[in-house]
């Protein structure tokens, strides 16, 4: 099992892991440390998936390069909306909507 | 109910990994392979590093939309924090500003090489934008460097610049043929120029991604 | 043997992604986060992919770490306060 493969195996797991935790938890900080996860998990199947014969492969990677600086600005962003609602409401947690 | 749920998207996700493990397992070799095209066309591409050719050359739209979408990021991050009054920086201990003025310059210097050696070797506008980036968030943690309110002129214009490089040389091209095709003979000194623009925009992005938010809350 | 230590990063990597997700405390779920992406670049330097490697550590460790505590103090000091 060469390298890539093992990797892009685990950036499925990472994957799933990340959707998981958006899904599932409350905590709008640790929605982010999910979705960033989830990011991580799809470079890693991107890169190793392409690499998976053990021959680096220099298009997934720039694209890769690309996603990271995307993500770091999405993440600021998405922690400038919370710090927001925080300011705003004292909440961390996106209000559940109303039963009926 | 709630247990349901997440009894439900446990399941799903196991489900997920499960098939696309499977999925992983019976791919057969690469189907698209696009390493022999980028190895032919390198020696007319202006650089000699593969990965920096797809960034600034192959894919190099890619790279034009990537800057302007961190520029419009860092745009709602000001609309979202709003208008604010200058600051001051927080004191810190001698000892961390001391080694704070020390690694500074040593990490403007590795910045510039960083943008230089992408050319040749690993390295490259966004590199060396983080480590400028990443000084500047440095010298903000030790005080040395206050939290920025609404920008003036002259943040403006560097925050804009490389974008606007960028966009001045895809429109320049354009003219004469194809959106971003550099002629063979100049296609190093254009990308050059373009890294230099996107180094110096990114790494004010970048900082300005914390340090915009990151201010003093009235006492 | 490189299989080794392919596994052993790739387990690390996943034991950390879980406990950032886990743990009851928030700090210690930013602190777990840079170490994942400190491990991230490990494996980027495993998958022969130095320019990735360099800007997750750049990037993906440092600013988005440095960003994650700084809105963690924020948010602590104003429950805190008033």
């Amino acid at each position: 099992m060469s390298t890539g493969f093992v990797f892009a195996l685990t950036g499925a797991a990472l994957f799933a892991l990340g959707v998981a935790g958006v899904v599932l938890i409350g905590h709008l900080l640790r929605r982010i440390l999910a979705f960033n996860l989830m990011g991580s998990g799809t470079y890693l199947v991107l890169v190793g998936l392409a690499q998976r014969h053990d021959v680096p492969d220099p298009v997934p990677q720039a694209m890769v390069l690309t996603g990271i600086v995307v993500a770091v600005a999405a993440t600021a962003l998405a922690l400038a909306l919370v710090r927001k609602l925080h300011a705003l409401t004292g909440q961390v947690e996106l209000p559940d909507d109303a039963n009926g | 109910m709630k247990r349901m749920v997440v009894a439900l998207v446990v399941t799903l996700a196991l489900a997920f990994v499960l098939l696309l493990t499977g999925a992983m397992l019976e791919l057969g070799p690469v189907a698209i392979d696009l390493r022999a095209p980028v190895a032919a066309h390198l020696a007319q591409s202006g650089v000699s590093h593969p990965v920096t050719a797809v960034l600034l050359n192959y894919r190099g739209y890619d790279t034009l939309l990537e800057i302007a979408v961190l520029l419009l990021a860092l745009l709602a991050i000001l609309a979202v924090v709003g208008d604010t009054a200058a600051t001051r920086p927080m004191a810190s201990h001698p000892v961390l500003q001391m080694l704070a003025r020390l690694a500074t310059p040593l990490m403007i210097v590795v910045a510039i090489y960083l943008l230089w050696a992408g050319a040749f070797r690993p390295g490259g506008a966004f590199q060396a934008g983080a480590v400028l980036a990443a000084a500047a968030v440095l010298l903000h943690l030790v005080g040395l460097l206050p939290g920025w309110s609404t920008p003036g002129l002259r943040l403006r214009i560097g925050l804009v610049a490389g974008f606007a490089l960028f966009l001045a040389v895809a429109t320049g091209l354009l003219m004469h043929g194809t959106l971003l095709q550099y002629p063979p003979a100049a296609a190093g000194v254009l990308i050059l120029l373009i890294e230099a623009g996107l180094t110096v925009s990114l790494a004010l992005i970048l900082a300005g991604l914390f340090l915009f938010l990151a201010r003093e809350e009235a006492a | 043997m490189t299989l080794a230590f392919d596994l052993l990063v790739a387990l690390s990597l996943l034991w950390c992604g879980w406990h950032t997700l886990a743990t009851p405390r928030l700090d210690r779920a930013i602190v777990l986060f840079i170490t994942f992406g400190l491990l991230m670049t490990l494996v980027w330097a495993r998958l022969s992919a130095p320019d990735i490697g360099l800007a997750e550590a750049a990037i993906g460790a440092g600013l988005t770490g440095a960003l994650l505590f700084d809105a963690y103090g924020v948010l602590r000091r104003r429950s805190a306060g008033p």
